[in-house]
């Protein structure tokens, strides 16, 4: 009877999150610096138009594709910062801790103060060229992070050597970048570090086409996963007494979350602890760990709480859209310090 | 059930386990366990009991030789299959936040779930059912992480059992268990193996326990070839002196435990007889005095005082007092 009542209740809480992530989305598409009455949003949103040309262009060109851009990413990260959880389990790792974000950093990073150096110009002054060459580089370098990753992946046994050369790859980029911003202007620095500060709203509709399949794709692979993920759970010799093969599952694993990674940093720049920080607060809400309710409830939450994000940086007063890494790590580090402390507990 | 019906579960053929071929552990080992039998590995700290489990459970690559499962070699199969020969239960603790009881034996039916892994009712049914057979009924649906190491350790002995694996191996299970709930996980691990005529292969350094249980053990020991044998046999031929004695250390074959040898011993003379004696003679034995008729200046004798409660009266050198208590005695001596 037990089991029958939970199941209830989870399904409530999921019926709750769902209602959560569409208002929050309505409320993302309502909100902006050119105020649109709430009502014709609505009818604008179920297809009823809208009378004004420029506010259809606000809501169809801006608001639109950047509410999708966070809900994706956020779905996104979450999922992957789940995986990786599970995968190495540490309770402090997230999507970007195989060094796939600073690989895609250090992509930028030569892009936008190599060539700078170099050409005496910054390609982030060219404008939609520019933004379209950054996301390119930056998806470079987070695949060949991730190739290396999943090449060493093959030759290692130990899930823990794996965790520990990841973020030592991280480090090694991060270092690079270092040393090519000593060699670079105070402009190409700037631009470096805007991208690094993370926005949904860079996303055009263009972009989109490339986004949306490959994430859905990501998210979807993600489904298929459910059962290594469980079996997972208690360690990697216990699940390969279970008839699982540990290190091509480990594999699958690998190249969604990194697929995931490399694309959601390459489109909005890092966004750092949404992946860390969503799975707890899903395993705290549903009280399981049971991965087929994990895995599309992370989705949920992850997108529910980048919109949120997305519209506390763009409160009114924050004009000019506050950097999303700032509200995210704003929100994610008290979650993240409460996790260490309940950690501790249980271990006295 | 008569020597011909026994199945052969798993026979180790000239195995050697170690890293590497020059640097081997242990080598020529020549063993096997058949179904319905507890079978003990059984040495002491360092012996390399646990690089033989994992390598017997495919979680280390041999050395040399040969690791038969039934009639299929280890290196023709495949995890699926395998997963359906072997069960393991390993020492290392699994903390997961909110994996309840039932999660977690569940996960043991993995090679007969689908896809999702997705439990019918018909595994439900398996997974209480072992949930029950290892007395956690009432924990079924409580969060591992909030019980104690024995009901975790149970949870995964029900996790081996509905893996409906004929042979299961264990590697320290009662490591880190305190002494009821380690008799208790043996009883349960004795009457999987009678009832269900499983074969099961236990690691252990408590040899103690390995005696009353095991059919067989398996005794292995740093730079000591392997031996096996029933444990009545390897008493009888010195092998347990063999592998665990140390200075101070002695094995006593007619209680078949270990004692502290004691450099001097002087004698004392005990009257008396019944439990209150053998236990007077314990006490004496440990501050180092041992039972000798030829003592002609110390003696223990027990008598019945006015109220036929037990005294002890201690006679030295011809002068003789009355104890209450064995403590009040030995402080006198």
């Amino acid at each position: 009877m037990q089991a029958i009542d939970t199941k209830n209740k989870k399904s409530v809480i999921f019926g709750l999150l769902l209602f959560l992530l569409l208002a929050l989305f309505v409320i993302n598409i309502s909100l902006g610096s050119v105020y649109i009455p709430a009502e014709k949003v609505l009818k604008w949103l179920v297809g009823m138009g809208i009378e004004k040309e420029k506010w259809h262009n606000i809501l169809f060109n801006t608001r639109l594709p950047q509410s999708l851009t966070a809900a994706f990413a956020g779905a996104g990260l979450a999922v992957g910062g789940l995986q990786m959880q599970t995968l190495f389990r540490n309770p402090l790792a997230g999507p970007s801790i195989l060094g796939i974000s600073a690989g895609a950093g250090l992509g930028v990073a030569v892009v936008v103060l190599l060539m700078g150096a170099i050409n005496g110009t910054a390609l982030s002054a060219f404008g939609v060229f520019g933004s379209v060459t950054v996301t390119m580089a930056a998806f470079v370098g987070a695949m060949v992070i991730l190739f290396m990753v999943l090449f060493l992946a093959r030759k290692l046994k130990n899930n823990a050597m794996l965790l520990i050369v990841g973020i030592m790859v991280g480090y090694a980029s991060n270092a690079l970048v270092g040393l090519m911003q000593f060699f670079s202007t105070k402009d190409d620095i700037q631009a470096y570090v805007v991208w690094g500060l993370g926005s949904f709203g860079n996303v055009s509709w263009e972009k989109h086409q490339v986004f949306i399949p490959v994430i859905t794709l990501s998210l979807l692979a993600s489904l298929f996963l459910i059962k290594p993920l469980n079996i997972y759970l208690l360690g990697e010799n216990y699940a390969a007494n279970l008839g699982l093969n540990v290190k091509r599952s480990r594999l699958h694993i690998l190249i969604v979350v990194g697929m995931l990674t490399a694309t959601i940093t390459a489109f909005c720049g890092p966004v750092a602890f949404l992946g860390l920080a969503v799975p707890h607060m899903t395993k705290n809400l549903f009280k399981t760990a049971d991965h087929s309710v994990l895995v599309p409830a992370v989705m949920i939450f992850g997108a529910a709480l980048a919109l949120l994000c997305n519209v506390i940086a763009r409160l009114p007063g924050f004009d000019g859209t506050l950097p999303i890494n700032a509200v995210t790590s704003l929100i994610g580090a008290p979650i993240v310090v409460s996790v260490i402390l309940r950690r501790r507990r249980l271990v006295d | 059930m008569n020597k011909t019906t026994k199945q052969q579960l798993l026979s180790l053929v000239n195995l050697s386990v170690g890293y590497s071929k020059d640097d081997a552990l242990h080598s020529d080992i020549n063993v096997s366990v058949n179904a319905g039998e507890f079978t003990c590995l059984l040495g002491p700290n360092g012996a390399g009991k646990s690089t033989l489990i994992k390598t017997i459970s495919g979680f280390l690559p041999k050395v040399e030789g040969e690791v038969w499962f039934g009639k299929e070699r280890i290196e023709n199969l495949n995890e699926q299959k395998k997963a359906k020969l072997v069960s393991v239960v390993l020492t290392e603790r699994i903390s997961v936040p909110n994996l309840t009881v039932f999660e977690l034996v569940g996960l043991g039916r993995t090679p007969y779930t689908g896809f999702f892994g997705k439990l019918t009712d018909t595994d439900v049914q398996k997974v209480y059912d072992a949930i029950k057979a290892v007395g956690l009924a009432k924990f079924a649906h409580k969060s591992i992480d909030k019980m104690s190491d024995g009901e975790r350790q149970k949870a995964m002995i029900a996790k081996a059992l509905v893996q409906e694996t004929p042979f299961i191996i264990l590697d320290e299970p009662t490591a880190f268990l305190d002494f009821p709930a380690k008799i208790e996980i043996m009883q349960l691990l004795l009457q999987l193996s009678r009832d269900h005529n499983r074969g099961i292969l236990l690691s252990t350094h408590d040899l103690e326990m390995a005696l009353q249980i095991a059919d067989k053990i398996w005794l292995i020991g740093p730079d000591r070839k392997l031996t096996e044998g029933v444990p009545e046999d390897l008493v009888l031929s010195n092998d347990f002196n063999d592998f665990f004695e140390r200075d101070g250390i002695h094995f006593d074959k007619h209680a078949g435990n270990f004692k502290f040898h004691k450099s001097v011993q002087k004698p004392i003379q005990i009257v008396g007889e019944g439990i209150e004696r053998c236990w007077l003679e314990k006490a004496l034995n440990r501050i180092g005095y041992i039972d000798s008729n030829e003592s002609n200046d110390l003696k223990v004798e027990l008598r019945k005082d006015d109220n036929a409660e037990i005294e002890y009266q201690l006679t030295k050198t011809g002068l003789s007092q009355n104890h209450q208590s064995i403590q009040s005695l030995i402080e006198q001596l």
